[in-house]
């Protein structure tokens, strides 16, 4: 008797433990997926010797905007990454010194701090080692970096400001890049996005066909095998069989047969106000984008194992692209600095 | 009595062939775009000459593990969630592995007599 009553209590016992254990466990799919979209679960890392101060970043936006880094004096980093055009500039593929064709289309400047790689390839690592390529690319810029620093020692103003930001050690290639660099890291999402205001809790912050949208991108549609995290992307390298294409893109990197024709993962985050898409602009608008995926990518030679067709109704494509549409913060005004002289 | 010596003595003289004869065998996962050994990240490991790791893919989405290392140099593909290739180390020296896919992906293996 005495020992059967003690089994029953702890039979209880273990009951009462599992039920919270189990709701815990089960809350509702969907809110546990949603959360793996929050901020803050990825930190900038930034480099020892270029932390964030005031007249890094005043300086940094001052050389991202002025012209006169190019060797036309005529393009700057702010023409082909234009905040009026969600920091990149509406094109199929970049246009630089000389009107020349870029093979690539200029990415948003928007949470590249974030980037482990930069460029659709990723070969570079840093911002701060990005920042001077494109100055110096014939392509781009069309700058040497001598000639570059002989002409901003000539402007009065610049002496200062990048005394102020790095004492003592002059106006070179470093510390330019640096700037730079300090510069983009404040160009980052503030999470104000609709879909944000629906993660933390608004319930009718986005829409019933945005709300289908999102489980459908984090299930049956597998974006999320690859667009994941706050800034919704793995950081990794894919071919996503895109047409018109002869770009080796990650191979020229590294010699691995799955990286022939594979690009980096770019953020989902002001999706809307960057068309065209792709890095080589191949899609105009994010409808064609979905169906591009639905049919699970066009070119398949050498296509990701993680494509696949998806089967969409039109209703769940329809689907789709609001959700698409809810990821862009709210607009911003932004001041375009007065430039030294 | 008797029994249990006798078969401390067998288990005893099996586990000492396998050191001896028998290569060993590891797992290594791939889980959360991380290497995981033993449910713990890891981005070093060892080994002896001889021994074999198995890459065991834990993700729903592909991962494809390669090194190019002067001692060892592989290209495993990739492969879907549950299936492991495995990797025979058969020299002495220092082997860095990667994700082809995730470059953040990176353990060494550190291959010893
Ligand atoms: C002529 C247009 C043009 C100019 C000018 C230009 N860029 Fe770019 N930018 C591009 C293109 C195109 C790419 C992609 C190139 C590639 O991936 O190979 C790019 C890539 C980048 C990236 C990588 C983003 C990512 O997500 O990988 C950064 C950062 C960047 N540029 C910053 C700058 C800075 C800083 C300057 C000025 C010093 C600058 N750009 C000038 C067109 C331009
Ligand atoms: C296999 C990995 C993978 C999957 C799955 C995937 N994407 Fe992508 N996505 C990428 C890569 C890589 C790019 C850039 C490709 C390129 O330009 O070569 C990209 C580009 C995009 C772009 C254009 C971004 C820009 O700035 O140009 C959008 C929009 C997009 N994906 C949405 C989606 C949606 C929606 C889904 C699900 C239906 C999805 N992706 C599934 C990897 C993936
Ligand atoms: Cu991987």
């Amino acid at each position: 008797m005495n020992t059967k009553k003690r089994q029953v209590n702890w039979l209880h016992y273990i009951i009462s433990l599992l039920i919270p254990i189990a709701l815990l466990l089960n809350i509702p799919a969907s809110l546990a997926a949603k959360t793996d979209y929050m901020l803050g679960q990825q930190k900038m890392k930034i480099p020892a010797n270029n932390q964030a101060t005031p007249a890094r970043i005043a300086l940094g936006k001052a050389l991202f905007f002025d012209p006169r880094l190019s060797g036309s004096n005529w393009i700057s980093c702010g023409t082909c990454h234009n905040p009026a055009l969600g920091w990149s500039d509406g094109l199929p593929t970049g246009i630089g010194e000389g009107q020349q064709v870029l093979h690539r289309s200029t990415p948003t400047i928007l949470n590249t701090g974030y980037n482990r790689h930069q460029f659709w390839d990723g070969r570079e690592r840093t911002l701060e080692a990005q920042a001077t390529g494109p100055i110096q690319a014939g392509v781009e810029m069309n700058q040497t970096m001598g000639v570059l620093i002989e002409e901003l020692e000539l402007i009065k103003g610049y002496k200062p400001l990048f005394e102020a930001a790095y004492p003592g050690e002059g106006i070179s290639e470093d510390t330019i890049g640096k700037a730079i660099a300090n510069f983009e890291r404040t160009i980052v999402s503030d999470y104000s996005a609709p879909f944000d205001h629906w993660v933390r809790g608004k319930k009718d912050a986005i829409s019933a066909s945005a709300k289908r949208g999102f489980e459908l991108f984090d299930g049956k549609a597998r974006c999320n095998f690859c667009h994941q995290g706050h800034n919704f992307t793995d950081d990794g390298f894919h071919n996503i069989g895109l047409p018109n294409t002869d770009d080796p893109g990650r191979y020229a990197i590294a010699k691995i047969a799955i990286l022939k024709g594979a690009f980096k993962t770019p953020t989902l985050r002001d999706i809307a106000r960057t068309p065209p898409y792709m890095h080589n602009g191949a899609y105009a608008t994010l409808e064609a984008v979905v169906e591009h995926y639905n049919e699970g990518g066009k070119n398949k030679s050498n296509l990701s194992p993680n494509m696949k067709k998806l089967n969409l109704s039109k209703q769940e494509k329809a689907d789709l692209v609001s959700f698409l549409n809810t990821l862009t913060d709210k607009q911003k005004e932004f001041s375009l600095p007065i430039l030294p002289n | 009595m008797k029994i249990k010596s006798f078969v401390g003595i067998v288990a005893g003289g099996l586990i000492l062939c396998s050191q001896t004869i028998l290569a060993k065998e590891f797992i290594i996962d791939q889980k959360d775009k991380a290497f995981i050994v033993n449910g713990k990240l890891a981005d070093s490991y060892s080994v002896k000459v001889g021994d074999k790791i198995n890459f065991r893919n834990m993700d729903p989405w592909f991962h494809n593990i390669f090194s190019l290392s002067d001692i060892k140099t592989f290209d495993l593909g990739s492969y879907p969630q549950g299936e492991a290739r495995p990797v025979v180390f058969d020299k002495v020296g220092r082997v860095e592995i990667e994700c082809a896919i995730h470059p953040q992906m990176f353990i060494e293996v550190d291959v010893t007599d």
